[in-house]
């Protein structure tokens, strides 16, 4: 038996869904989306799978996740639905609840949060909504598991297929003649269906369209329009013959609300809230921090030492040894050494989301970033990826537009993540005394990027999705369930770790080979002349106008695609001063001018991030394709800004100026500037329609 | 006409059309501001925008440009 979930966002559909499936959770995606696809077996039903369906509010054919609902309902005949309904906001739940209905598909209903309802004062008769409905009402508290037993017993007797609501006669008696329309091969179950949709699209002529006509100027509406509101007024008839409302106080969330969002108090505590989070993930000596450098020196220091023995003695020889110690180890404990900062923040995310906290910041700061292609919850992303850039790609899917949540995920890795500090401590300190400046400039910098690359992206939208209204639900305040947070941290952190051992594994061993060996596959005595030296030398080039076209600094750039901070520890390798500082500064300083230091760390903040952010990038944005699109645009984008700043700053730290470099700097700055300032806006323009 | 952007803080209002088309329209309504329901615009963003709201008994947020397709009485 196949058991759909369905309910509105924020309904504890999640919760539902954990407590009747437990452990034997499948997670994937939605094919050619990237909207997460659960499903379970149920436990103490015998063959029974949960698929979970996104939230939605209603099935309309306008948002992804409601096109994806009613495709799945029409097309993979589920058994039953199963409609988590929140008994807090009756009308709204309801009103998915008759459409479910409509697709002729049983419906057993779970009414949940009765608790948060009666704190709001309201009490509903769950058999007197079952009367009305004509389908299985079980009360339910998923939170504390209360109702679950109810809920599978009702599964298996769940009965006939439901009745539906019914319109005003004038309404049906168009219904019944569209009906006549349906082709033979309609099963009868999802006739009612088609028929609404057939009315609800709008493409009729002749006599049916003379009717719809006549429909909507008695009612002085669209045929859509008077569909839902007949449903909303039909569901607020049910609502209050079922619902005994005592007279309440104002609810724990509204009086949280008057300071979290409150017009004195509201920035402030987000302040507050923000710093929480750099402090707890992202500061020096910060439990994050901490770890992750705790378990950066064991791979380093103990792990990896203790294998290599362990090889030694078992008598594997190069090239093996090489390939598991500098290859595997070295660049999957690269980037799995930054695990525990990802848990940190992943556990603070969760609880940001769950609370209902995440909404509100959306709403605080909708103002400022919307502006910029981007929405209000950007700021979460960006803040975490001042910490690390595979969160803060995976933490842009809690954005509601498809727009603003792809433009985040492909630009939040500007921002200078922990692994980039030591990038910029080698080029502060080679050139420019290690002032705090050119630490400063480059978060500075990269906030100014992704708001540029915001505006830029917004305009060619069609790219990167269509933009879609801020109009959202802002839930009730609760406290997360530690199960909760422990699930979906967990779910999180497993997709990263998988990463780390697909994607990330095969780059860093190609890195690794590269540098290892050279055309006749010898193995190297250095890297500067291994294959990987001389494509860097090849293509340094390419590098000239932003400054630092020489083969070292080109090599580096390339293994900081492992781990951004690989880029010191390779040049410190092929300079020779690998445990000398000072010695790496000074010879930095001898081959690269001040501008050209500006050219390779602007161009390393900004050009591809390291494989791991781009695996997290390829799962946010769903296809290689687009990933591909977005990472080309990435070292694009760096390539200009990079000559741009490298050139202007050449000329006025008073540097000699090539003047074909400065020819192209100034067509590149012209070509930025027409990106930003053309008037050219589709956000207004589009229906957003994703087909029906 | 009055829409639910001049609607004054705290003053529950009744709705009395939804304009415009498309997506926007249908989600303003899908949510379950539909004729004849009473909002209340409960206030604004610390900077001035979007708007909170109450409808159908929980809190929704609106931008201005948004609200302004809304009619009220």
């Amino acid at each position: 038996m196949i058991i759909a979930l369905a309910g509105n966002p924020n309904c504890g559909k999640t919760t539902v869904f954990n407590k009747l499936t437990g452990s034997s959770q499948r997670v994937g995606n939605w094919p050619g989306v990237t909207i997460d696809r659960k499903e379970g077996k149920v436990r103490g039903l015998k063959d029974a799978v949960l698929v979970d369906l996104p939230g939605i509010y209603s099935l309309s054919p306008y948002s992804m996740e409601e096109r994806i609902s009613r495709d799945y309902l029409l097309n993979e005949h589920p058994d039953v639905i199963l409609n988590v309904v929140d008994a807090s906001t009756l009308e709204r739940n309801l009103y998915l609840t008759v459409q479910l209905m409509e697709t002729g598909i049983p419906v057993v209903i779970a009414l949940n949060m009765t608790d948060v309802a009666e704190s709001k004062g309201i009490k509903i008769d769950p058999n007197a909504l079952e009367k009305e409905l004509g389908c299985k009402v079980v009360e339910t508290v998923a939170s504390s598991g209360k109702g679950m037993e109810g809920v599978r017993s009702a599964l298996q007797s769940f009965g006939d297929i439901p009745g539906y609501m019914s319109f005003t006669d004038d309404v049906e008696s168009v219904l019944e003649r569209i009906s006549s329309d349906i082709p033979d091969d309609v099963p009868a179950i999802h006739r009612r269906w088609t028929a609404l949709k057939m009315l609800e699209s709008d493409t009729y002529d002749g006599e049916t369209k003379d009717q719809i006509y006549e429909l909507e100027k008695k009612y002085g509406d669209t045929i859509d329009g008077i569909i839902v509101s007949q449903r909303y007024d039909r569901v607020c008839e049910i609502a209050s013959a079922v619902t005994v409302r005592k007279k309440k106080d104002k609810t724990l969330t509204e009086k949280l609300d008057g300071l979290a969002v409150g017009r004195f108090t509201g920035i402030p505590i987000f302040v507050c809230v923000m710093a929480v989070v750099y402090g707890l993930a992202m500061l020096e000596g910060s439990p994050g921090q901490y770890a992750t450098s705790w378990l950066n020196d064991y791979v380093g220091d103990v792990f990896t030492p203790w294998l290599n023995d362990v090889l030694v003695e078992a008598g594997v020889e190069m090239p093996i040894l090489g390939l598991v110690i500098d290859g595997i180890v070295a660049g999957v404990g690269s980037v799995i050494g930054f695990l525990p900062q990802m848990i940190v923040l992943f556990v603070l995310l969760v609880i940001l989301e769950e609370s209902g906290y995440m909404t509100r910041v959306a709403f605080l700061m909708d103002r400022v970033f919307r502006r910029f292609g981007l929405s209000g919850k950007t700021f979460i992303p960006m803040l975490v990826g001042t910490g690390c850039g595979v969160p803060a790609v995976m933490s842009s899917r809690t954005i509601e537009g498809e727009m603003e949540r792809k433009i985040t995920s492909m630009t939040v890795t500007f921002m200078p993540c922990s692994a980039k500090l030591p990038v910029i401590a080698l080029i502060a300190g080679a050139l420019f005394g290690g002032s705090v400046l050119v630490a400063l400039g480059c978060y500075f910098g990269g906030v100014i990027a992704v708001l540029m690359s915001g505006i830029i992206l917004k305009k060619y939208g069609r790219l990167v999705g269509t933009p879609s209204p801020f109009i959202m639900e802002l839930p009730p305040y609760h406290i997360p369930s530690v199960t909760g947070v422990v699930t979906a941290t967990f779910q999180r952190a497993w997709s990263f770790v998988k990463k780390a051992f697909t994607i990330i594994l095969l780059a860093a061993v190609l890195i690794w080979f590269l540098s290892t060996y050279d055309w006749q596959l010898n193995e190297v005595a250095s890297t500067d002349s291994s294959m990987l030296a001389s494509i860097g030398g090849a293509i340094s080039w390419v590098f000239a106008p932003l400054g630092f076209g020489n083969w070292e600094l080109t090599t580096a750039t390339f293994t900081g695609l492992i781990a951004k901070e690989n880029f010191v520890g390779t040049l410190g390798v092929i300079s020779g001063f690998e445990d000398d500082p000072d010695g790496l500064f000074g010879w930095l300083a001898s081959v690269v001018t001040a501008s050209g230091a500006i050219g390779v760390l602007a161009f390393n903040m900004l050009c591809a991030p390291c494989f791991a952010a781009i695996g997290a990038m390829h799962r946010e944005l769903g296809d290689w394709k687009t990933t591909g699109l977005a990472v080309s645009y990435q070292c694009g984008f760096a390539y200009v800004c990079s000559l741009i700043l490298v050139q202007f700053g050449g000329l006025i730290l008073g540097e000699s100026v090539n003047m074909w470099y400065m020819g192209l700097a100034i067509l590149a700055a012209i070509g930025l500037a027409y990106l930003l300032l053309s008037r050219k806006d589709i956000t207004r323009e589009s229906d957003g329609r994703c087909g029906a | 006409m009055r829409t639910l952007r001049d609607a004054s803080f705290g003053r529950p209002v009744k709705v009395i059309a939804v304009h415009g088309d498309g997506p926007v329209r249908r989600r303003i309504m899908d949510m379950g501001i539909t004729r004849g329901c009473i909002v209340t615009v409960n206030r604004s963003a610390p900077l001035g925008d979007p708007l909170e709201i109450t409808v159908r008994g929980y809190e929704l947020t609106i931008r201005k440009e948004d609200a302004e397709l809304i009619g009220i009485e």
